[in-house]
């Protein structure tokens, strides 16, 4: 029933309103509805003004006198790295105090940076640069490095200088610098420090630092770049505009870096340093019942001490276009064909598979045909009538070229990558190399070809497309004269790292003290290495001599050193239990028994420090680790 | 639908007059803010921009607001798609992704996204049924909001994102809305903040609201842009500063942005913020007084979501010069420096002359 009130007119009006709102048109609730927003617009602005206001008219002088004395300084306390030290505990790495010259860059006149620039040798173009970068991303109050290290000319001349009435921006703070071992010893190892680059700073193994922060670059610096740096302190104070502190906001002090303890021995390390002294290689000792790394060489090499604080260009380029590369860590990234010190693994292999036995023989005349090519053996008159032993001692060929016509070149690699090559050894140093085990997949993938049994012939004395580390030389025969057990070398002993349990492959003993005893042989027993025997002491290896080009090239084409021969021995003693395995690479050294010395001084010197040093010291450095 | 009346003589002139007196005050603050820096040519390029702003404005007064809105479903697809290329191309500044780049134009997809957005709130806030909006639908405007501002809060830029919500808002507002569903929205606002600072912000963005809170508490990090701003805006006084040494020194970090208000209140003095917030205020209101002149629905949620928009951004960026509102990094529109702001404020204020230019068409 319709409501007496309700009139004609009213229902016409209803019914268009009622028309309007199905159309989602209703002007009177909108119009309530955007009065609403206009109340709100004003509340937002009064609210607005109420903040200027409070700022502005009711307490202006509080703010004023903040902006007037606004001068905050903050004043870097650097903290000292972790110093490195050898596994007895000698300073390897060490810091010493030094200054270092800082820009505070709020009150920074741009027309003082030439003038300073001349004034203490520093490349002006280089400092705007950084100082661009700087201020993009930091806070204007942070000082930053400009030069470190400062000479007492240089000290007294910003003491001079540095008052406000000429260049107020400069000040100088107490930090600390690296100083490496001299002459580049270990200079690979350790690697080097240096300020953070723009490249690192987006890579996510530096995610924790900052710009400006110094850190490890290569080597152990870089590895353990976490545990050797510390933290650094601030302290932080308000200066009038006369650059007077007024007051010492805060100060945090700097939370030095750990040190860290290697597993190297620096009597070992001196001894191999100097047995390559003037020669091009690399020298690796460690211990195959751990991993640990004693010695490791690598030359040439550069002044590591050169790259603290910012390298000069001039020194940059220097090292950078030397052909023969002084920055690379031979003993982890020098990849070369082993020559016949593959032989002791190709020998385990053909052992373990039954390919010899003690009757096995080869007869060597000086050469022989393989697959339609000639192979000659090291000795032109040849080695007569030999067995396993003697093809061991005397290096020869032909008895390894014949194991070679009956082993699959997929065997061999199956053992080599056993015993570790053809992968990282995964040694605690970063970018180390894979070197090269060549089989047929490794062939299709890489070279589009099936794979030759000829070439077989070639891998199994170590040439071909084989090529090893000196590191991985070292950790694979370690592991073979263990009967297979293969532990990761590494180079930290503390903080004790987490290693994981040896790899193994259970070879079996009569098999390894064969192969053992033919290496006992190259040295004692009038073999390829036989200078250099070690008297009281069962020193065993075998050389290599590893071709790097045909010698019918080298004599055609007369080019020389370049491409003679590289020399490689690999050692260990004594016979019984190995304690140490050494490798020495002698590049162009031309024949293996030109890096035997190298090697032998080495376990030489291993031997006399054990039996010199208080069994009691060894057992109390045992107890630390 | 096409236009019977057109040309300058309809344009609301007190839109154009104050937006480009505006836009000249905040170019003149960009070069007096920057002239010994190295953003030295900013004001310039400003003035370009505002060129351009001003050239996009009348083409947008020209097309009918009708064709854009239906359009919107098909544009608001697009932003979207460029949100998405923007994470994964885009040009990363300050370690927030937000630009395309583009012919050398650096090009800020999410700003250009807030006028998608008020075309797709007026889409689908016209054909509402009933008095107040239902659940259904207040579910499905705010669902397909929500994806953009999720796309941004990516980048990220917490800010730019929020400022989507206004349009929504003042589209709900005029939509209407049931008691109880207002209160839960009420809750959800005081909730969801909460929420999201203990489990949704990045550290960067927890600090800036820690201090927002309390400045002092970091005078050296997050706080010291709270406290410098408060210093420079204090220093101005009444009548201002004539050498502004807060910004000649550049304890601001860059004058010419999010902070141009500052450095403007530290010249010009609380007389000089009482001129501009007034023509800011007079600005908003003619544009809410097309909203109410407009010839239907659609046309008042286009002028009103660009009215919210404007006082939203006013709100949170003059608010966090004077430390009311946390650092959130979204431009003072028409005053900061910056293309696609400058740029995409002048467009929706050409959707507003757009709606205005129809007033008579029924």
């Amino acid at each position: 029933m319709p409501d007496v009130a309700t009139l004609p007119a009213d229902q016409e009006r209803d019914k268009e309103h009622e028309v309007r709102k199905v159309l989602g048109e209703d002007p009177k609730a909108a119009a309530n509805r955007i009065a609403v927003f206009r109340y709100i617009c004003v509340a937002v602005f009064l609210y607005l003004l109420a903040g200027f206001w409070a700022l502005q008219i009711r307490d202006p002088d509080y703010y004023a006198e903040l902006a007037e004395k606004n001068y905050i300084r903050s004043q870097p306390l650097p903290a000292p790295r972790g110093r490195i030290l050898d596994r007895h505990g000698r300073i390897i790495v060490d810091n010493h105090s030094s200054f270092s010259l800082y820009l505070s860059r709020d009150n920074l006149k741009e027309d003082h940076l030439d003038a300073m620039c001349s004034a203490l040798d520093l490349d002006c173009a280089d400092l705007q640069e950084r100082l661009r970068r700087y201020d993009r991303t930091r806070a204007k109050y942070e000082a930053i490095n400009i030069k470190s290290d400062l000479t007492s000319a240089e000290l007294s001349f910003i003491e001079a200088h540095g008052g406000q009435d000429n260049f107020p921006e400069m000040e100088v703070i107490q930090t600390f610098r690296r100083i490496y071992p001299r002459g580049g010893a270990l200079a690979h190892v350790i690697g080097y420090t240096g300020e953070i680059s723009e490249g690192e700073l987006d890579s996510a193994d530096f995610v924790r630092y900052k710009r400006g922060d110094i850190i490890g670059k290569t080597g152990i610096e870089r590895q353990y770049n976490d545990v050797l740096m510390g933290v650094d302190g601030q302290r932080r104070v308000l200066v009038n505009n006369r650059n007077k502190i007024l007051k010492v906001i805060d100060h945090k002090g700097a939370a030095a870096g750990r040190d860290v303890r290697l597993t190297l021995d620096l009597d070992l390390q001196a001894v191999a340093e100097l047995a390559m002294t003037d020669r091009k290689g690399a020298v690796v000792a460690l211990d195959p019942r751990t991993g640990e790394i004693l010695a490791m060489v690598s030359r040439p090499t550069y002044d590591p001490n050169r790259f603290v604080g910012r390298i000069r260009a001039k020194d940059w380029s220097e090292i950078r276009d030397n052909l023969d590369y002084p920055m690379m860590n031979r003993a982890i990234q020098a990849q070369f064909a082993p020559g016949s010190t593959f032989k002791p693994i190709i020998a385990m292999a053909a052992l373990e598979e039954g390919i010899i036995d003690d009757r096995t023989t080869a007869t060597c005349t000086g050469g022989a045909m393989f697959y339609d090519r000639f192979f000659k053996c090291n000795l032109r008159s040849g080695h007569g009538y030999v067995g396993l032993n003697r093809a061991l001692v005397h290096s020869c060929n032909i008895f390894f070229h014949n194991i070679g016509m009956k082993i699959s070149i997929d065997k061999v690699a199956e053992y080599a990558e056993l015993a570790g090559l053809g992968k990282r050894t995964g040694i605690d140093l970063p970018a180390e190399s894979e070197g090269t085990v060549p089989s047929r997949r490794w062939k299709m993938r890489t070279q589009r070809q099936r794979w030759f049994s000829g070439e077989t012939v070639s891998v199994v004395i170590g040439q071909g497309a084989l090529t090893v580390t000196p590191l991985q030389l070292a950790h694979s025969i370690g592991g073979l004269i263990r009967a297979g057990e293969w532990h990761k070398p590494h180079l930290m002993l503390d903080p004790p790292p987490s290693l994981d349990p040896p790899r193994k492959a259970n070879w079996s003993p009569e098999n390894t003290s064969k192969v053992v005893n033919g290496m006992f042989g190259v040295v004692n027993q009038g073999g390829t290495a036989r200078g250099a025997a070690i008297a009281g002491i069962e020193f065993c290896g075998k050389t290599g001599t590893a071709q790097l080009a045909s010698n019918d090239l080298i004599r055609s084409r007369k080019l020389g050193l370049q491409l003679s021969d590289n020399a490689w021995f690999v050692g260990f003693a004594p016979r019984v239990n190995p304690e140490i395995v050494v490798v020495a690479l002698y590049e162009h050294g031309e024949h293996g028994d030109r890096a035997a010395p190298i090697v032998r001084d080495v376990v030489k010197a291993y031997f006399d420090s054990k039996h010199r040093r208080p069994q009691t010291l060894i057992a109390a450095a045992g107890a630390a680790r | 639908m096409r236009l019977n009346v057109r040309g300058l003589r309809d344009l609301d002139w007190v839109i154009v007059t104050l937006a480009v007196v505006i836009a000249a005050l905040g170019m003149i603050q960009i070069y007096t803010a920057t002239h010994e820096t190295r953003w030295y040519n900013a004001w310039w390029r400003q003035a370009v921009y505002i060129g351009m702003g001003i050239g996009g404005m009348l083409a947008m007064s020209r097309a009918d607001y009708h064709s854009l809105i239906g359009k919107s479903m098909p544009l608001f697809v697009i932003a979207n798609v460029l949100l998405v290329v923007v994470l994964v191309v885009g040009t990363t500044v300050f370690g927030s992704r937000r630009w395309i780049n583009i012919a050398g134009f650096h090009f800020q997809v999410s700003e250009f996204a807030k006028l998608v957005i008020i075309l797709l709130v007026a889409r689908y806030l016209t054909s509402t049924k009933n008095d107040t909006l239902q659940v259904r639908e207040l579910l499905k405007i705010g669902g397909l909001v929500v994806i953009p501002m999720l796309l941004v809060m990516r980048q990220p830029d917490l800010g730019t994102a929020l400022t989507y919500l206004p349009i929504l808002g003042s589209g709900i507002l005029l939509a209407g809305l049931r008691n109880r569903h207002l209160a839960v929205l009420a809750i959800a606002a005081v909730v969801t903040p909460v929420l999201a600072y203990h489990f949704a912000l990045k550290p960067y963005q927890r600090s800036r609201v820690d201090s927002f809170l309390d400045p002092e508490s970091d005078p050296h990090g997050s706080g010291y842009q709270v406290i410098q701003s408060k210093i420079a805006v204090g220093s101005g006084r009444l009548f201002g500063t004539q050498k502004g040494m807060q910004t000649q020194l550049r304890f601001l970090p860059v004058p010419h942005t999010d902070f141009i208000f500052a450095t403007y209140a530290e010249e010009h003095g609380f007389v000089g913020v009482v001129v501009i917030l007034g023509l800011y205020f007079l600005l908003i209101m003619q544009i809410v007084h097309n909203a109410q002149t407009a010839p239907d629905r659609a046309g008042t949620l286009v002028c009103m979501g660009v009215a919210a928009l404007l006082l939203f951004h006013l709100l949170v960026n003059v608010g966090m010069v004077v430390g009311h509102m946390p650092i959130t990094g979204i431009p003072l529109p028409l005053m900061s420096a910056g293309g696609s702001s400058t740029i995409s404020m002048f467009l929706m204020l050409g959707l507003v002359q757009n709606v205005r230019l129809q007033r008579f068409v029924h």
